[in-house]
């Protein structure tokens, strides 16, 4: 008997769903802004969801067979849709006031140091507050501090940026054998630790840092090193015993700078290609920054919307060219080009009618 | 004198032993029960009484029951919810503390009537010397043949638990509290499935406060519906309340819903007046997180009827003129005492007490607090009493659990109801800091004690 397909109407567009599909996976599946944006639920990860409060809906009619309203926003990520169910996201001013005032409230504890912030630029914090969040801010009171934790050679942690996901716990918890951290404390001043001081140490431990929508878990070899949107992301591989070996490369110039997992539209990491999870070792991770180390297979598809896309030149519009005009019709030409006068990289073609930056290849013709 | 049936026999002489408890009639329900009654029949039983769950919801304690899933083969469990940590309410502590063996016995009842095997009693940490009560009473039913295997020959098998917690409010919540007795860190779970469906390890749990079990035994020994003929309206029964702050009286008072708040703190049989010759100002009725209401509002409704203590009278005219009956914590403000001070300490107990897993509850009750202080003493703005109310709107209802709720509610009806005293606190600055706004218009009209 094939699955019956239950019909669910979000923000006035109907899809139809598998039953024990979430609201927030329907709405993933029509995309778009009618998606929720989601801080804690992580699709990989079982039992994650429910904690941010981002993505509260208004459910106004329960089903088909039910169709009272549920009286309070339900959190989108947990709840499950009911055949004839119809939901309100955007189209719903109590869900767009609640979630400015979650934005505000996962705000005024975060301090704010984008600037010097190894996740600026892939922070989902950041594009939850350029969405929905306030300009200014309300809260007037000193933001709270932790005592700084060491979690070894790899893995740093700023729990001042956290806004306790519990992702990383879900992760260590299903991903490694040994469960090395947890929560400690509870109320505002929980916070991510090992108890007494102990580092992370297994070979998977290292996806905490891809699962964190903020930076309060970073890479400790990327510490620093670069800025996410001065980087490329490049998709490669290479064969790894513990893991699929399936990664992005981090790249400027022939530089490896960091190395993380492939992720989708959602920023949660994909399935790999072979089939299975898409996690990545330590060893994948942290020890292969040479470009030798891994076979490449070409620049990933970044949202041109992204800060990260920047660094790309494929399909950008160029401004029009005024030289030659200025000029009469005659092309510049450089005042000296290096190549002429250097035996190292000789190209054989003029650099100046490139209408584009020199690439390697253009020196090997 | 209104009927008591909990605790009619508190202050016999050693009840809190078996033998005495038993002399006294103590687990004639159990017999009842296990010897002629089947478990849906008490659970009919206890529909008919209109029993309503005593922890501060108020939910049908008969319809919780009938909603415990059954299938083949799972366990079903019992927990009895000894987690009292609302502050101002003691009532279960009282109960638990001088007459045991009447939570032992509505626990063997109930857990007979939910098909329960084992069931336990998680009780709040503080409590500790309770627990050796509670333990020892359990020595005692089982020396005697009421727990074990087998209970007088039905084939019913019972053992009881005890569990103490850590001190944590939250885990009085019922999921933070099953969560807590599988040895987790007690943070709520997300609901649904609700505790009925998948509760304790996975398998159908029902989660009742002390008094709500401990009124079963009434219920079995006389019947529902002589149970129900007891208090008001849907409000069946009698209820233990604690009163505390400024009366005359402060205790434990069983009552049976149909008396008028008045008369419960005035009259000598219950609170006995305000102390010391003051003032009614105001009045928490149910327990630290129910609306706080002005004397005017509490003693008479917006429609100027006379408010009862049962669950209708006091919900009256909803959270905008009403309040809740809430855990039957009742703490009465005199004249003397300043309302944002009061807001303030319950805001700094829910921010301890968050358990940090959603991030309005999480952030906000202690932003709440902090603007709270700000204004008790004399640093507020005016604008800050706008930007609390904002902030409780945004806690309220949007959290995985209604501890969120709790912390907000107080504050809503502070500033709802006393806004010219948060007002006052932010143009007298230095004055706040030396003496209490005082009465203004809240002073009861209607009944000022010689």
């Amino acid at each position: 008997m094939s699955e019956q397909l239950l019909k669910v109407t979000i923000d006035n567009i109907t899809v139809e769903v598998p039953a024990g599909t979430t609201i927030l996976q329907a709405a993933r599946k029509i995309g778009g802004d009618v998606a929720p944006p989601a801080m804690c639920y992580y699709s990989k990860l079982q039992g994650s969801g429910g904690k941010c409060r981002t993505c509260l809906v208004e459910v106004s009619k329960g089903s088909e067979k039910d169709p009272r309203p549920m009286p309070k926003l339900v959190a989108s990520c947990r709840t499950t849709i009911m055949d004839g169910m119809e939901v309100k996201n955007i189209t719903s001013d109590r869900v767009l006031d609640a979630r400015k005032g979650v934005v505000e409230f996962l705000l005024i504890n975060h301090p704010l140091d984008c600037p010097v912030c190894d996740q600026a630029g892939e922070c989902h914090l950041q594009d939850l507050s350029y969405e929905h969040g306030a300009a200014g801010t309300r809260y007037e009171f000193q933001r709270r501090t932790f005592k700084k934790h060491d979690l070894g050679d790899y893995i740093q942690l700023h729990m001042t940026r956290c806004i306790l996901c519990y992702r990383c716990v879900f992760t260590a918890d299903q991903l490694t054998k040994t469960r090395e951290h947890g929560v400690l404390d509870r109320g505002d001043h929980a916070e991510i630790a090992t108890f007494i001081e102990k580092n992370l140490q297994n070979d998977f431990i290292g996806n905490v840092i891809d699962v964190c929508p903020v930076g309060a878990l970073t890479d400790k070899t990327f510490r620093f090193k670069n800025r996410v949107w001065f980087t490329k992301p490049v998709d490669a591989h290479r064969d790894c015993d513990t893991c699929c070996g399936e990664v992005q490369l981090w790249m400027r110039g022939h530089e490896v700078f960091r190395v993380t997992a492939r992720k989708d539209e959602w920023g949660e990491v994909k399935e790999s290609t072979k089939g299975g999870t898409g996690w990545i070792c330590n060893t994948c991770r942290f020890e292969k920054k040479q470009v030798s180390d891994w076979e490449i297979e070409g620049p990933t598809k970044v949202n041109r919307h992204s800060v990260i896309s920047q660094g790309h030149y494929v399909g950008l519009q160029k401004p029009e060219e005024t030289m030659p005009k200025v000029m009469d019709g005659r092309s510049p030409k450089l005042l000296m080009d290096i190549h002429s006068v250097s035996e190292v990289n000789k190209p054989n073609i003029e650099l100046s009618k490139l209408d584009r930056p020199a690439h390697s290849t253009d020196f090997n013709q | 004198m209104g009927r008591k049936l909990l605790l009619e026999k508190a202050h016999v002489e050693g009840i809190r032993t078996y033998e005495v408890y038993r002399r006294e009639g103590g687990y004639r329900s159990v017999e009842k029960a296990l010897k002629s009654m089947s478990p849906d029949a008490i659970v009919e039983e206890v529909k008919k009484s209109g029993l309503r769950g005593r922890g501060g919801a108020g939910f049908p304690t008969g319809m919780k029951w009938s909603f415990l899933a059954k299938p083949e083969g799972v366990p079903r469990y019992l927990v009895c919810n000894a987690d009292e940590s609302e502050p101002g309410t003691f009532k279960d502590r009282y109960l638990m503390e001088f007459i045991p063996h009447l939570l032992i016995e509505g626990m063997i009842v109930s857990s007979f009537a939910l098909g329960s095997n084992r069931s336990y009693i998680y009780i709040r940490g503080e409590y500790a010397w309770i627990t050796d009560i509670l333990e020892q009473a359990i020595e005692e039913a089982k020396a005697n043949g009421w727990l074990g295997k087998n209970i007088l020959g039905s084939g019913y098998d019972l053992e009881l638990y005890v569990q103490r917690g850590a001190g944590a409010y939250i885990c009085g919540e019922e999921t933070a509290l099953i969560e807590s007795l599988e040895g987790k860190r007690g943070n709520p779970r997300i609901k649904p499935p609700f505790p009925a469906i998948k509760g304790l390890w996975d398998c159908p749990t029902v989660v009742n406060n002390v008094e709500t079990i401990a009124a079963v035994v009434p219920i079995v020994n006389d019947g529902g519906e002589e149970y129900a003929k007891i208090g008001a309206g849907k409000s069946t029964g009698t209820k233990l309340i604690s009163a505390c702050g400024n009366i005359n009286k402060p205790g434990v008072y069983e009552i049976d819903m149909t008396i008028s708040v008045e008369e419960f703190i005035y009259s000598d049989e219950y609170c006995g007046g305000i102390a010391n010759g003051k003032r009614l100002k105001a009045c928490i009725p149910g327990g630290s997180s129910v609306p706080i209401l002005p004397a005017n509002l509490l003693l008479k409704t917006a429609k100027g009827e006379t408010r009862y203590m049962n669950y209708e009278s006091l919900s009256d005219g909803g959270f905008a003129t009403g309040s809740m009956m809430g855990s039957g914590g009742f703490i009465v403000l005199d004249e003397d005492q300043c309302v944002v001070k009061n807001t303030y300490t319950l805001a700094r107990f829910y921010r301890h007490e968050s358990c940090g897993q959603c991030s309005p509850c999480r952030e906000g009750t202690g932003w709440m607090e902090k603007i709270l202080l700000n204004i008790e003493q004399g640093r507020g703005k005016m604008s800050d009493i706008d930007l609390l109310w904002d902030i409780q709107r945004k806690i309220e209802g949007n959290t995985i659990c209604p501890l969120g709720d709790a912390a907000a509610w107080p504050v809503a009806a502070a500033i709802r109801h006393f806004r010219d005293e948060f007002e006052w606190h932010v143009n007298n600055p230095d004055e706040c800091t030396k003496r209490n706004y005082g009465l203004a218009h809240y002073a009861d009209p209607i009944y000022v004690p010689a």
